[in-house]
Parts: structure tokens; C-alpha cells; sequence
């Protein structure tokens, strides 16, 4: 199914990326303020759900670059490799560890596993919504 | 000794991009690791020689009790290092077995996945990893079964000895649970340290049932037998490996090892022997009737299990030394007899016995390694198999009970066996020239050294018996028994009663080999006529029951009405809270409206308003519409109650979901369902809402509990550096459960797939 209006198609052209870029940021800021991997990982899918509407599931899957049933997976290795740390450490499963890089203008940047874990979840939820519609709206085609 | 355990699955992984890498010699490069771990588990031995055993420990999982420790002592390494000894070969031979073969890389896969899991399963120290191992091994069994899957024939074999042992391992994690209530711990060797008297617990009988038929199904003990020869549908490498020399002894595996805890218990030896021996019967009957040469083999495991499941039973210290020399002499000559099978089939293109004869002159150094184990199968002087025979007669005569039926069975069953090692090894290579498929001529050098290397070790074993002994068997032993226990191998004993019996045997058997021909036809008849009747009848019978069950309740409950499911869940759970709450709460109606605002009240006209119009519009659209009215609200409402992530995610998911109701081509409204069934589900529905309503209200009434969001709202930035306390939860604190839920996550968006898919497949058929 694809729609032909020359707004929609405009406005996905546009709103598009700004999803994309909101979504990362929700991924991020999510330890903190409202936000983390589950509604990052939702708002990337709208996204790429109104590319589809607008251009189509062909075009979405060449944008989207991977298949999203790899999307899926990819998003549990991650979960997964973020329990490597506490594994190797002798810690106990989902122990979380934290680096913090120091950058430039005396501000630190944290990192850790937990961050890895929210990637995961972000990358299986935009891939469990992806395989939906791609595959729903192909069997519609 | 983690790395040890798990650097199996770690060069699975890689097998794909070594293959590419090493060609035909992939076989070679990864007999690297089992060569390299069987060193590693060798250098242990004097550890444990010192020490008794060693614990390893690694927590994993501390809030749950499970641990990743290893338990290392003379039985699990006699163990590890017959799986990584015979592994090595394994996996050279298979190399050169399965050469050229299209999923090559895929079977070395599997069997270094195998191979871990093995490893993970005689090693572990806590039962619930051990559970988790012994699984993994039925399901890469499974797969190698299967592994020809384009032939139907494997494919039911692979399921069906998969349902066998699941069905055991089941049984076994119930077992293994209650053997933790009753003890006290899920760890070995604290059980085994324990001296509680685990066979006056109340729980007793039930454990020992449940761990047997776990342990029963996973050995092919009778009446669970019949898996095992269907199993060699799989490609003789894995037969040889796993289906005679390491999985099938995994059973036999956990009964040794539970032996001290839980054998003072009558149920527990007698059991053991009853089953043992009528399986060793059974499988020295069976094998000596069958042509094909791996049924042979299979059936002469079957009845090598059912002898060492007795032995444990028998349980004198006598009885143990025999079961360990038994096992060892066993995983040697079988897994040596399995390859050289496999040869015999690699090059003359058949499995039957009939068609083989004089094959020496065409493969002379097949022959001879094949008569050197199958020499040790029939318990002849020098090999490892005449000193584990000899053991095991004297231990059956010195038995406590039942010494004179044992015996006599075992006298039959070695009769018996002689003959089936003269059928392995005389038949094809001596007499007249048969007419085999292929032209034969001898194998290749990858698939003979895996053999004769077995072949020898069981000779040397035999000539110099103190050698194994000092080194791991005493040790071993002594696992198995509890205590340590005073051993003396030797080749010669002089002449006793065990050596008049093994005379015995010998010469009945020698009858025997020399009349096969003509007992053929007639034992034929006999195995034909009795099948009806055979366990695995049963085991066909059941699986129709199931599925004619399974069928019956689809067509009740799973009918493919999406109303009907959710009345039957609705009603069925709010029935159930409504019960509970009546009988253990009592109902409470007052409600203190004082404090609400008025937008509350508006939001919540606007849920009803939406609600009622969605059910009673004859417009799809307009239905749609509503209901993503009434998500709104709801995310509204999470957000005036100071929830903004929950508010943010139900708006999120309430968006998608009307876009995608909406330009997705729903069926058009129609009108399904007569007045009364409307009215029905008016009622159920009014009832869930009324429950909920009483729920609510009883849930402000009472705090059974302290509210543990004070626990997390102090520490979420102290202890997980995140002031976002909703997320924190999400993947700090819990972790885990979100773990869970994006697997769950990914199975439904696989089933939606499949799902998909299946059903464009139908349309497309014509």
C-alpha cells in the first residue's frame, strides 16, 4: 500500500529524519528525564511506519538497509553482550559497570552497560514493529 | 575451566569462516580443541588425586541460587575426558566421513555444541545448570539426528527421540527440584556431602521416580528403548559420539552421581537392577537379531547401558569398580566399532550384514582394528573388556540380593554379545566374498586412526591395568560409592568361577555366531509378531491420542472466533479475581471523591463516552477512531497522575495502532452475532468492569505490603546514577524481566510473521 499525496510524501521527506533525530535523543537522555530504549525505540518506528505509508515497503526496507527480522535480533545480541562485563567480572547476571570518558570543557561522558541494554531494547522494539508492517503491508500488496 | 566448558559453542561459532579457511582439513583443525582440552582435563588429575574433587566456582545468577560452579572429581573427569578423548577422533573421522558434504560446516556446528554441552552437563556442580546442559544435548541430538532432513525417515526418528528425552527431562527437573526441597541445596557436591538420610524423606519415592524416568529415557533403559536404534538415521559419526560413547551415558551419568545420596533406598537399587537387567537382556537379544550393522551396534549399547544401569543398582563396592571399568571399556570399544561401521558403509555402500563377507583382503587394516575392539567387546584376554567381564561377573555372584537371577541374565546377555561381536567383526571381513554395492577398498587414513587409536588404548588398559587404575579410576570410583574404595585391577585372576562363566559365554556364543544364518528367519518372525506389542507401538498410540486430543480441543476452544477467546479470558480471569477478592477481602463501596478536579471528571466522560461509542457504532472507522480517543485518555490520564514515560509510550503505541487499523483493509462490519450472544458478552462485560471497579477500591482500602517505589526513588540515583526512576527499573533494577520481555518481544513478531507468511503461501497455492 502506498499512498500518492504529494503532502504526505513531502511531510514524511521532512518530518522524517526530525523522528529519527528525537528518537535517538529520547534513547539517550532516557536515564534521567522521560525517555530510554522502549519509547525511542517506538518513536523510530513511526517513523519509518510513515516513510512506509508514503513511499512504500520497497522503499523502506532499502532506507532501513537490514531486513528488520535482523533489526530484531540484533537488538537481543546487544541485551545480551551487555551482560558480558558483569560475566566476566564474576558479578552477578546485569550487574551494571560504568566508564565515564572525560571530554573536552571539564565534562564527563557516561557510558555503560546499561546503555548497551537500552540500545537493545530499542533496536528489538523498532524491529518487532518494522517485521510487522513491512510484512503486513506486503502481503496486502 | 569455564573457557573449557564453553569453548565448544565459542568455535561453533567460528566453524563457517574456518571452514572457508581450511578446506577439507576442517576435520583436523578442530580435533585442536578436544586434543587440547583432553590435556587440560589430564593435567587436573593430580589435583584430584590430592584433594578428593575440586569445586570451581563462577555465581551467575546469586539471586536465584544458580551458580555456573564446576565439580571436578574422579568421575566427572573420567567422563570429560572420554567425551574430549573420543571427541578428538570424532571429529577427524568426521572430517573425512561427511567430505564434500554441503552443510559440512553446519554438522561441525552442531557438534562442537554438542561437545560443550556435554562437557557443561558431567561438570556442573549445581543441578539447575546441569538441567540446562542435559537439554542442550537432547536438542543438538535432535538436530544431528535430523541432520539428513531431507529424508523423512530421519526427520520422525529425530522427533521422536526428542520427545523421549524432553518428556525424561521434564520429569528429571521435577525430580532434580524436589532432591533440592529435600536436601537443602541445588549444589552437588553439598548434597553429597551432606550426610542426611535423603531415603527416609517423605519426598523420597517421588524424586527417585521422576529423576529414573528422566535418566531411564535419556540411557534407553525398557521400555524407553526404541529411540536409540532409530537414531541411527543420523550420520555414523554422531552414532558413534553420541549415541554410544557420551549422550546416551549421561543417564547413567547422573545416576552415579547421585548414587551416594540417594542409593541406601530399596526403591532406588532395585529399580536399578530390575531395569538394568531386563534392558541388557532386551538389548543383547535385539542386537544379535538385527542385520544392519548400526542396529546391531545401537542394540548392543542398549544392552552395555542396561548392564551399567545394574551395576550402579548393585551397589557393593565390587559392583562400582565394574561399572566404572565397564564404562570406560565400553565408550572405547563401541566408539571404535561405530567408526569402523561407518567405514564399512563409506566403502561399500551398505549397512547390511547379510551382503558383507571377505572384505579383509580389500581392507585389511579395517579388519584387523575391528577384530582388536570387537576382541575387547567380547570380553577376551588381553583387552580392557576382559578385565570390565571378569569384574562383573564376580561382582553379580557377590551380590546382596538377587545374586543367582542377575548373574544367570548376565551369563545370557554375554552369550549373547559374543555372538554380536562376531557378527561385527567376522561376518563381514571373513568367509566368502559378498556382493556389495561398491567395489570396496580400505578407508581413508582420517576415518581409521580415530579406531585404531580406542582399539589400542583398550589393549594397553588391558596389559597394564594399574596404570588407569592409580591414575583416575580409583578416583572415580570412589565418586560413585561415596567413600574411597581399595581397588586391584588385574589381568589374570587365576581360575575362578568369573572366568568359568566367561568360558561359558564364550563357547554358547561361538554356537551362536555359527548358526545365525539359521536362526535369522525365525527370530524375524518372532521380533515381527511381537512389534504390535512393543513400547514403541505404545509410543505411536500415545502420540495419536495426542494429537486426536489436541484436535478435540481446538475445535472447542481454539475455534478461530477472536470474541469467543476473549469472552472465555475475560470471564475466566475476572471470575477468578472476583472470587478471591469476595472470599478473602470482602467488598468495600466507599469512595472519597473530595479531592478531584474537575478535568478528571472530564477525562473520565470522555473514557466512557469513547468506550460506549466504539461498541456501538456500525462504523469501522468510527470505531477505530474511538478507541484511539479512549488510549488517548488513558495516556492522559497516566500523565495527570505524574507517570509521563507510561503517558509517552501509551500515546506512542496508541498511534500506531490507529494508523495502522485504519489504512490496513479490515474486513467490513458485519453482523455476526445474534441478539443473545451480544447481549452475553454485555454481561461479561459489565461484570469485568465491576470487578475491576472492586479491585480498585479495595486495593486504595488496604496496604498489605510496604510500597517499594520509596526503595527505588532513594537509591535509583545513588546506586544506578539515573534519576529517571521508571527507566532505571526498566533496565538497571529489573533488568531482567526486560530481558524477558524483548525475547517475548521477538516471538510474537516472529509468530505475527509466520503467520503472515503461511498465509500467503496458501493463497498463492492454486
Amino acid at each position: 500500500m502506498k499512498t500518492n499525496t504529494l503532502i504526505l510524501h513531502t511531510a514524511a521527506l521532512f518530518i522524517m529524519p526530525l523522528q529519527l533525530m528525537f528518537s535517538l535523543f529520547l534513547l539517550l537522555r532516557g536515564h534521567d528525564e522521560p525517555g530510554g530504549g522502549f519509547i525511542g525505540g517506538l518513536v523510530a518506528a513511526s517513523a519509518f511506519v510513515l516513510y512506509a505509508f508514503a513511499f512504500g515497503s520497497t522503499a523502506t526496507r532499502r532506507i532501513l538497509r537490514v531486513d528488520p527480522r535482523d533489526l530484531l535480533s540484533a537488538g537481543l545480541l546487544f541485551a545480551l553482550a551487555s551482560t558480558l562485563p558483569a560475566f566476566l567480572a564474576g558479578q552477578p547476571m546485569l550487574t551494571a559497570h560504568w566508564w565515564e570518558l572525560p571530554l573536552p570543557g571539564d565534562t564527563y561522558l557516561k557510558l555503560s552497560t546499561v546503555l548497551i541494554f537500552d540500545i537493545g531494547v530499542y533496536a528489538a522494539v523498532l524491529g518487532t514493529i518494522m517485521t510487522f508492517v513491512i510484512n503486513l503491508m506486503e502481503s496486502e500488496e | 575451566m569455564l573457557l573449557a566448558v564453553l569453548s565448544g559453542f565459542l568455535l561453533a561459532m567460528a566453524v563457517p569462516a574456518l571452514h572457508r579457511m581450511t578446506g577439507k582439513y576442517i576435520g583436523w583443525a578442530l580435533a585442536l580443541l578436544p586434543a587440547s582440552l583432553t590435556v587440560y582435563f589430564a593435567s587436573l588429575i593430580p589435583a584430584v588425586q590430592a584433594n578428593g574433587s575440586l569445586l570451581i566456582e563462577y555465581a551467575w545468577l546469586p539471586g536465584l541460587d544458580i551458580t555456573l560452579n564446576f565439580l571436578v572429581d574422579g568421575l566427572s573427569l573420567v567422563f570429560a575426558l572420554l567425551i574430549s578423548g573420543i571427541g578428538t577422533f570424532i571429529l577427524i573421522y568426521s572430517g573425512s566421513y561427511l567430505a564434500g558434504h554441503k552443510y559440512l560446516a553446519r554438522f561441525f556446528v552442531l557438534m562442537l555444541s554438542f561437545m560443550a554441552s556435554m562437557f557443561g552437563l558431567v561438570l556442573s556442580d549445581n543441578l539447575v545448570t546441569l538441567f540446562v546442559f542435559w537439554e542442550l544435548t537432547s536438542i543438538t541430538s535432535y538436530l544431528l539426528i535430523g541432520f539428513n532432513h531431507e529424508d523423512m525417515e530421519a526427520r520422525k526418528s529425530a522427533l521422536q527421540g526428542l520427545f523421549v528425552t524432553v518428556a525424561g527431562g521434564l520429569a528429571l527437573m521435577a525430580g532434580l527440584i524436589l532432591l533440592a526441597i529435600m536436601s537443602g541445596s541445588y549444589s552437588l557436591s553439598e548434597i553429597l556431602s551432606s550426610d542426611m538420610a535423603l531415603h527416609e524423606h517423605a519426598f523420597y519415592t517421588a524424586a527417585v521416580i521422576c529423576i529414573l524416568a528422566g535418566t531411564f529415557t535419556k540411557s534407553a533403559q525398557v521400555p524407553f528403548h526404541f529411540w536409540l536404534p532409530n537414531a541411527m538415521a543420523a550420520p555414523t559419526p554422531v552414532s558413534a559420539f553420541l549415541h554410544s560413547a557420551t549422550m546416551v551415558k549421561a543417564g547413567i551419568y547422573l545416576m552415579a552421581r547421585l548414587n551416594p545420596s540417594l542409593g541406601e533406598g530399596e526403591l532406588w537399587s532395585q529399580a536399578l537392577m530390575l531395569f538394568g537387567a531386563a534392558t541388557m537382556l532386551t538389548g543383547a537379544y535385539l542386537a544379535f537379531s538385527s542385520t544392519g550393522i548400526k542396529k546391531v551396534l545401537a542394540y548392543s549399547t542398549i544392552m552395555a547401558l542396561g548392564t551399567l544401569t545394574m551395576l550402579i543398582g548393585v551397589g557393593t563396592e565390587l559392583a562400582l569398580t565394574a561399572f566404572i571399568c565397564f564404562l570406560v571399556a565400553h565408550s572405547l570399544y563401541k566408539g571404535a566399532l561405530f567408526m569402523i561401521a561407518g567405514a564399512l558403509d563409506h566403502e561399500t555402500g551398505t549397512k547390511d550384514i547379510t551382503v558383507m563377507g571377505g572384505l579383509r583382503k580389500a581392507m585389511p587394516v579395517t579388519a584387523a582394528i575391528a577384530c582388536l575392539a570387537a576382541l575387547s567387546q567380547a570380553g577376551l584376554p588381553p583387552l580392557f573388556g576382559f578385565i570390565a567381564k571378569e569384574l562383573l561377573f564376580e561382582s553379580l555372584l557377590e551380590s546382596p540380593i538377587w545374586s543367582a537371577g542377575l548373574t544367570i541374565a548376565t551369563v545370557l546377555a554375554a552369550m549373547l554379545l559374543v555372538g554380536v561381536a562376531g557378527l561385527v567383526a567376522i561376518k563381514p571381513f571373513f568367509g566368502k566374498s559378498g556382493n556389495t554395492p561398491k567395489k570396496p577398498h580400505e578407508a581413508p587414513f582420517g576415518m581409521l586412526i580415530g579406531p585404531a587409536v580406542l582399539s589400542v588404548t583398550a589393549l594397553v588398559f588391558g596389559l597394564v591395568p594399574f596404570l588407569p587404575e592409580a591414575a583416575l579410576l580409583q578416583a572415580a570410583i570412589g565418586s560413585v560409592n561415596g567413600a574411597a574404595v581399595e581397588t586391584n585391577l588385574a589381568l589374570w585372576h587365576g581360575v575362578n568361577k568369573p572366568l568359568m562363566l566367561s568360558v561359558i559365554s564364550l563357547l554358547l556364543g561361538w554356537g551362536l555366531l555359527a548358526s545365525w544364518n539359521r536362526l535369522r528367519s525365525p527370530l524375524n518372525a518372532i521380533n515381527t509378531s511381537t512389534a504390535r506389542f512393543g513400547p514403541e507401538a505404545g509410543y505411536f498410540k500415545f502420540m495419536e491420542g495426542i494429537t486426536i486430543i489436541a484436535a478435540w480441543q481446538t475445535r472447542v476452544l481454539q475455534n478461530g472466533v477472536l470474541g469467543l477467546y476473549l469472552l472465555i479470558l475475560v470471564a475466566v480471569t475476572f471470575g477468578l479475581t472476583g472470587y478471591t477478592l469476595l472470599t478473602q477481602h470482602g467488598i468495600n463501596l466507599t469512595l472519597d471523591l473530595a479531592d478531584s478536579h474537575f478535568y478528571e471528571w472530564g477525562i473520565a466522560l470522555l473514557l466512557v463516552a469513547a468506550a460506549t461509542f466504539s461498541s456501538t457504532t456500525h462504523s469501522r472507522l468510527g470505531s477505530v477512531a474511538s478507541m484511539g480517543v479512549l488510549g488517548f485518555g488513558v495516556a492522559l490520564t497516566f500523565i495527570l497522575f505524574s507517570a509521563p514515560d507510561l503517558g509517552i509510550t501509551q500515546l506512542l503505541v496508541e498511534t500506531l495502532t490507529v494508523i495502522l487499523l485504519v489504512l490496513f483493509k479490515l474486513p467490513e462490519f458485519g453482523n455476526l452475532s445474534s441478539p443473545f450472544e451480544r447481549y452475553r458478552d454485555l454481561a461479561v462485560a459489565i461484570f469485568a468492569g465491576m470487578v475491576m471497579t472492586l479491585v480498585i477500591l479495595a486495593a486504595l482500602d488496604v496496604q498489605y505490603f510496604e510500597s517499594i517505589s520509596s526503595y527505588y526513588i532513594e537509591n535509583s540515583a545513588t546506586l544506578a546514577y539515573g534519576r529517571n526512576i521508571v527507566n532505571v527499573i526498566l533496565v538497571d533494577f529489573r533488568a531482567l524481566d526486560t530481558l524477558g520481555e524483548i525475547f517475548v518481544l521477538s516471538l510474537a513478531a516472529l509468530g505475527v510473521l509466520s503467520m503472515i507468511k503461511l498465509k500467503a503461501e496458501d493463497q498463492h497455492k492454486p
